[in-house]
């Protein structure tokens, strides 16, 4: 019976051309809002590493105290040198790395090249094995330069392609502001989105970095934090006086595989917190705090409140269309009411009618999902003018979107013609038939 | 094969209940051929629409086939209309989207029937009303008697049982409403059961049995001489 209703449903939108117009339009217009909406939103708030999302942690330590108004649980959201390198030092995660964004001047091997500004970031190779950073060429320096300030550089696969033509140039060398650095490997694309690892300086949804260079090395090349730096006090001048201040600009992260593991490094926070009071560095107890992936980018409000906001206004579209579409569908089916009679009387059951008019709804559905697709693909080029051209550029059709936008137009419609199915099965045959 | 024993059948509304049918008794054997006469609104169809179970009673019994329809279930009732009943009705009532074949394979197909032998089954019945050629009409190309032959090749491709035909020729002209009642009257040859509601007493005649009804009751003509003078009066009405 399914290809038999399907074969009427078909029938029935050549019908009334212009009520199934309608209807289609409606739906389609629905769909595509809330799926160029959605299809932003998606790119914006997914978990940028959902299987160890919840092993990576970053630890927060309120190093400013209740100073210049700041509310109870509003920590820095990065740390001081000084917290920083006692975190490493103790050691207690599975793995841990402290990072900053640096910016330098890359000088492309060759007499003529001109330098170009390169991005990247100064941490310890830890980074790599934590985030599953993938590698195409060779792999991240060895320890053995995270503790002797060793001249390794990671760099990336458009880095490597710009300046060796994307060969193997593990072992060769890059200049950067001047000193010389080894390639110890080359990673494959991988840009997080967002960037989890560094969503404190800027949307984080930046393109992606060029290079990856040991914190410790850069520590001591006194490279600055291209990223932010928040102070709240002046530090004292000269660059250990800026180390050894209250200013915040390091992440941090740390990875905890299991639950024994999280709160001996919560116990492990605590304990250092209440160890700089009574050392005298704090007069009050700080806070700490330890955040997993999904609860950073929700601290640090990742997804930008405009996706959600356009996000619900385009379903309330959709439920607007809908509410139309039930009236459309109501006048389609009840115009048939003397069929539904006839069918009644010669041996249709009400299940049969339900199952008859619900599969004409889902083909109206299907149709106006098309649409719904195509209207989706043109909103796609138009996202640039409701949001910030990082986000905008991030949404995109896939595979996923394009089911997902036909599936939701079936359902949406399968739903709106719930009533007027049931309208439709409760016709009484008998006063169908009588008033004929 | 159609038995009803002190049925009834009340309409109610907040401030009136109106008996459609009341203390309603018929006996219809296998194989009769009776004809349902009366006023208007003296309850002939509903009484047919109860008999056909596109509409439920008040009270009493209602037999078919030697089966109680009362506690019966839509699916199990439209099972057996399916299976044993066919309608014909005044109106026609085809399915205008559908052509010829389409509407006479509706109920083939509720019945879960083959391809091949709904084909067998439309092919034969169209052979039987005279409009093999008309297959792929739709009912607005045919006249007023070729949709009715149409509409009694539906109700036959399903071999009922039970034909219930609400005055059948009640919107055709003599020529060929006489047509219809000679193919109804061949039904009834091939032994099927035939209830047919008429007001036209010269119909009425042709059947094997008359039964009258006024104010949603079986009467006797023979010791109720009111049928003249209750014509066009409408169904009792009883006020709260």
């Amino acid at each position: 019976m399914f290809a038999y209703y399907l074969q009427l449903g078909l029938r029935s939108l050549r019908r009334n051309p212009a009520l199934t117009a309608l209807m289609v339009i409606a739906i389609g217009f629905g769909v595509a809002a809330s799926m160029t909406t959605y299809a932003v939103f998606r790119a914006v708030s997914g978990d940028p590493i959902p299987w160890k999302s919840d092993q990576l942690f970053v630890p927060q330590i309120d190093s400013w105290g209740p100073a210049q108004g700041r509310q109870a649980g509003d920590l820095p959201d990065a740390l001081s040198y000084t917290d920083a390198m006692a975190l490493m030092r103790a050691h207690v995660g599975h793995r841990q790395t402290a990072i900053y964004p640096v910016g330098l001047s890359l000088i492309p091997p060759g007499q003529t090249a001109k330098p170009i500004a390169a991005h990247g970031y100064a941490t310890y190779t830890d980074f790599f094995s934590m985030f599953d950073v993938p590698f195409q060429y060779g792999s991240s320096w060895p320890v053995s330069d995270d503790t002797g300030r060793g001249n390794a550089v990671v760099i990336t696969r458009k880095l490597n392609q710009r300046l060796f033509g994307g060969a193997d140039s593990v072992g060769k060398v890059i200049n950067l502001d001047g000193s010389d650095y080894r390639v110890s490997g080359v990673i494959r694309d991988w840009n997080p989105k967002p960037r989890f690892f560094d969503v404190a300086n800027g949307s984080g949804f930046g393109g992606e970095a060029d290079f990856y260079m040991p914190f410790t090395r850069a520590i001591d090349l006194q490279i600055g934090t291209g990223g932010n730096n928040n102070c709240t006090k002046v530090a004292a001048a000269g660059w250990d006086g800026w180390l050894h201040s209250s200013c915040v600009w390091i992440a941090y992260w740390v990875e905890l595989p299991t639950a024994a593991a999280v709160t001996r490094y919560r116990n492990y926070l605590k304990g250092y917190a209440a160890d700089q009071r009574k050392s005298g560095r704090f007069d009050w107890t700080p806070a700490v705090r330890l955040s997993d992936v999904p609860q950073w980018l929700n601290l640090q409000h990742v997804v930008p409140p405009e996706t959600r906001v356009s996000m619900l206004i385009s379903l309330g579209f959709l439920v607007v269309c809908l509410v139309n579409t039930i009236g459309l569908l109501l006048a389609k089916f009840m115009r048939r009411a003397p069929e539904i009679g006839v069918r009644r009387a010669l041996g249709a059951s009400r299940r049969e009618i339900y199952k008859q008019f619900l599969l004409e709804a889902a083909a109206v559905g299907l149709v106006g999902g098309v649409l719904g697709l195509l209207l989706t693909g043109v909103g796609m080029l138009g996202v640039g003018l409701v949001f910030e051209a990082d986000v905008a550029r991030l949404a995109h059709m896939n595979l996923s979107l394009v089911m997902l936008t036909v599936l939701v137009a079936v359902v949406a419609t399968l739903l709106a013609a719930l009533y007027p199915t049931w309208r439709a099965a409760s016709v009484q045959p008998a006063w169908q038939l009588k008033s004929n | 094969m159609l038995k009803m024993n002190h049925l009834s059948k009340v309409y109610r509304t907040e401030v009136v209940e109106t008996y459609a049918l009341r203390d309603f008794n018929i006996d219809v054997k296998e194989g009769e051929f009776v004809a349902v006469t009366g006023p208007s609104g003296s309850g002939k169809t509903t009484f047919l629409t109860i008999a056909g179970l596109l509409e439920t009673f008040s009270g009493g019994e209602y037999h078919l086939d030697g089966i109680e329809v009362s506690q019966l279930n839509d699916n199990a009732r439209s099972k057996i209309r399916n299976e044993k009943i066919g309608f014909i009705f005044q109106a026609f009532n085809l399915i205008p989207d559908l052509n010829v074949y389409d509407n006479i394979e509706v109920p083939l197909r509720y019945r879960g029937m083959k391809g091949a032998e709904r084909k067998q089954r439309i092919m034969d019945s169209l052979e039987r009303v005279g409009l093999s050629s008309r297959a792929k009409h739709y009912p607005a190309e045919l006249s007023g008697g070729q949709q009715q032959r149409v509409a009694i090749a539906r109700a036959l491709a399903g071999s009922p049982r039970l034909l219930l035909a609400d005055e059948p020729t009640g919107n055709l002209d003599t020529q060929m409403a006489r047509g219809v009642l000679e193919l109804i009257e061949d039904i009834h040859r091939d032994g099927a059961t035939i209830v047919m509601v008429t007001h036209d007493p010269e119909l009425a005649a042709r059947a094997q049995r008359n039964v009258h009804i006024i104010d949603g009751q079986v009467v006797d003509l023979s010791e109720e001489p009111r049928f003249h003078a209750h014509a066009g009066e409408a169904a009792q009405g009883q006020t709260l």
